[in-house]
């Protein structure tokens, strides 16, 4: 491997070329002190260097027992942990048939749609459903919102929160076989408490935040989803150069993608839909353009069929490709039934 | 926040003169383009780049807020916990209360119907003294297409709250607090909203009604695409100024009819269809 692909200052990287240094081999094979000497650097930065050099250079020393390539699992073991992987429910069972159990954990998900089909709601009842406790099955997690359109309302919140804590009521009645419904220790209010919620002005404002995220779940572990609504809105409109920004928008993709890794968090992230012109007809896309689509692990789209609300699995590595129906109402996000349909204009 | 000054962010002076001879001065500059770029700009390691970018991101950041505090401040500081009774039963109840404060709320409908008509009550309401169901303030009318009536208002007053209206100079008073503007153009229109900004608070503007977006447009010569951009501006700017102000903004759309063939659809609804 070349010295130049480093990820070091382009003056130190020159020095260093100009040394003579030009491979990885001619950099471990000598002392920090040397080097710092040659390429007319200081002793610290050699020392770095070295250290960024041995890292690169993978690793010929392999423990015996271990895998081959310092990191890797094999995938027996992957197997084991995707099976335990927790899932979030979104209330509505045939949606979670087809997502395989729920929003899964350590996962990035886009959800998008036409304004008006229930995107906001799916993002609210997910912020909800994550804090169910591990009793009722769920997984007893915090929510981050991040709302960059002022989408969120904080009463709709309430309404949903009331109907879940109702529902889980509901629930230890048939568990304890009275069915009667019992007091939870969970109430509406607590639920609202643990809802973090941001409001996001502009992209730089959107770019900050995501940077930030580290350090924020580092001090608050318990968070286990992080919906964004939507990640669109502040790019589409005052972003004018767009190759720079799918650079931007593919490292945020990446932050993201590496939350979900490191805290075993799941990552929604709400996206608006466009119009392209493709096969001779006007046809419906989601927004970011086509290398965006390429950043996110599950891909949901929900769409009209007629009047009623569909869910379809548009990308993703392991489920099928499925459609689902869903409803919206008062309580939140529930399986459909012949009444509840779109109302017609009259 | 996108504009705030890396100079005073806290960062290590080396760091920060750094930035300034870059030219990079706002957190918008540095934000704007990928860490791997932004370390070859300045020339610095990456683990120096990433820590002043994780120091840029923290300050710029916007603040936490848990959703119960949202409700709560709601609750205490807006009047009826920020919402614009329409005096219709269902629709308040739909609504938690009625048109909410602080966000943008569509109008939309065929014509006819009775948009402007609406607008005209709503707008009569929320001149109303608090203990009347209204919002004790001024209201901003902007009428594009000349449908404000003031008999029809006052008519409106005298049939919906007789206990109010019929009180001496009480017609007067409710009268005199709506504002009715009619811009001859877009750019009137423009100019109009930016004058707004400052004289909400200062003028206890309650209300911002504007009857109809459309109608701007109508004018104006653009098709297609550039038609739609012309006012992303606006919607963005109504958006922040009622999120800023606290008030609520009613604004009213017409519809078009819409071949059922025309109707967009998604690739995989098309290979669907094409399957059966």
């Amino acid at each position: 491997m070349e010295a130049w692909r480093l990820a070091l200052s382009s003056s130190i990287r020159g020095k260093l070329i100009s040394a003579g240094y030009t491979s990885l081999s001619s950099i471990s094979s000598v002392s920090s002190s040397d080097l710092a000497r040659d390429a007319n650097i200081t002793e610290d930065e050699a020392f770095e260097i070295l250290k960024l050099a041995n890292q690169s250079s993978g690793s010929n020393s392999c423990n015996g027992n271990r895998s081959l390539i310092n990191g890797a699992k094999n995938a027996w073991d992957m197997l084991h942990e995707e099976e335990s992987l927790p899932r979030i429910t979104t209330s509505c069972s045939d949606l979670d048939n087809i997502l395989g159990g729920g929003i899964s954990c350590r996962d990035v998900t886009e959800i998008g749609g036409v304004p008006g089909i229930g995107k906001t709601q799916i993002g609210i009842q997910l912020s909800v459903n994550v804090q169910i406790p591990r009793e009722f099955g769920g997984l007893g997690g915090k929510a981050i919102y991040i709302d960059t359109e002022g989408s969120f309302m904080v009463e709709r919140a309430l309404q949903i929160a009331e109907a879940c804590v109702e529902d889980m009521e509901e629930y230890t009645g048939y568990m304890h076989k009275h069915f009667k419904a019992n007091q939870v220790q969970m109430k509406p209010k607590d639920i609202l408490e643990n809802i973090f919620y941001f409001r996001v002005c502009s992209y730089t404002e959107q770019i900050a935040l995501v940077n930030h995220l580290d350090k924020f779940i580092s001090e608050n572990k318990d968070v286990k989803v992080v919906i964004v609504d939507s990640i669109t809105f502040h790019f589409r409109q005052d972003f004018d150069d767009l190759v720079q920004r799918t650079r931007v928008l593919s490292e945020m993709a990446l932050k993201f993608m590496k939350l979900a890794k490191k805290f075993s968090l799941a990552v929604v992230l709400l996206n608006q839909v466009t119009t392209k012109y493709t096969e001779g007809s006007f046809q419906l896309a989601l927004a970011l353009g086509d290398s965006w689509s390429h950043s996110c692990t599950n891909r949901v789209i929900l769409y009209w069929n007629g009047d009623e609300r569909y869910a379809y699995i548009d990308k993703s590595p392991s489920l099928p490709s499925a459609s689902a129906s869903y409803t919206v109402t008062s309580r939140g996000l529930r399986n459909s039934s012949s009444s509840s349909k779109r109302v017609k204009m009259m | 926040m996108a504009n705030k000054l890396i100079g005073e962010m806290g960062l290590h002076t080396k760091i920060s003169n750094i930035f300034a001879a870059r030219n990079i001065i706002t957190a918008k500059d540095a934000l704007s383009m990928p860490e791997f770029e932004l370390m070859e700009l300045i020339d610095v390691g990456m683990k120096e780049t990433k820590s002043a970018v994780a120091l840029i991101s923290e300050a710029t950041s916007p603040p936490c807020q848990s959703a119960r505090s949202l409700l709560e401040r709601k609750v205490e500081n807006e009047h009826l916990s920020g919402h614009l009774p329409t005096h219709l039963k269902g629709l308040d109840e739909t609504l938690c209360g009625g048109i909410p404060c602080g966000v943008l709320t569509e109008l939309v409908g065929p014509p006819g119907i009775g948009k402007s008509q609406f607008c005209m009550k709503l707008a009569l309401s929320a001149s109303f003294p608090a203990a009347y169901g209204g919002l004790d303030g001024r209201v901003v009318y902007i009428d594009v297409e000349s449908k404000f009536s003031s008999r029809r208002v006052i008519e409106m007053g005298l049939e919906s709250f007789p206990e109010v209206f019929h009180l001496k100079g009480m017609a007067q008073e409710m009268a005199g607090r709506i504002l009715v503007l009619r811009p001859t153009s877009l750019a009137n229109f423009t100019e109009s909203i930016q004058e707004l900004k400052d004289s909400i608070l200062q003028n206890q503007v309650k209300l911002l009604v504007i009857d109809s977006m459309t109608a701007l447009l109508s004018g104006e010569n653009k098709q297609g695409a550039q038609r739609q951009h012309q006012l992303g501006w606006h919607i963005s700017f109504l958006k922040s100024l009622a999120e800023f102000s606290r008030i609520p903004i009613v604004v009213t759309n017409q519809v078009r009819s819409q071949n059922r063939d025309e109707t967009s659809q998604y690739s995989f609804q098309v290979s669907l269809q094409q399957l059966h």
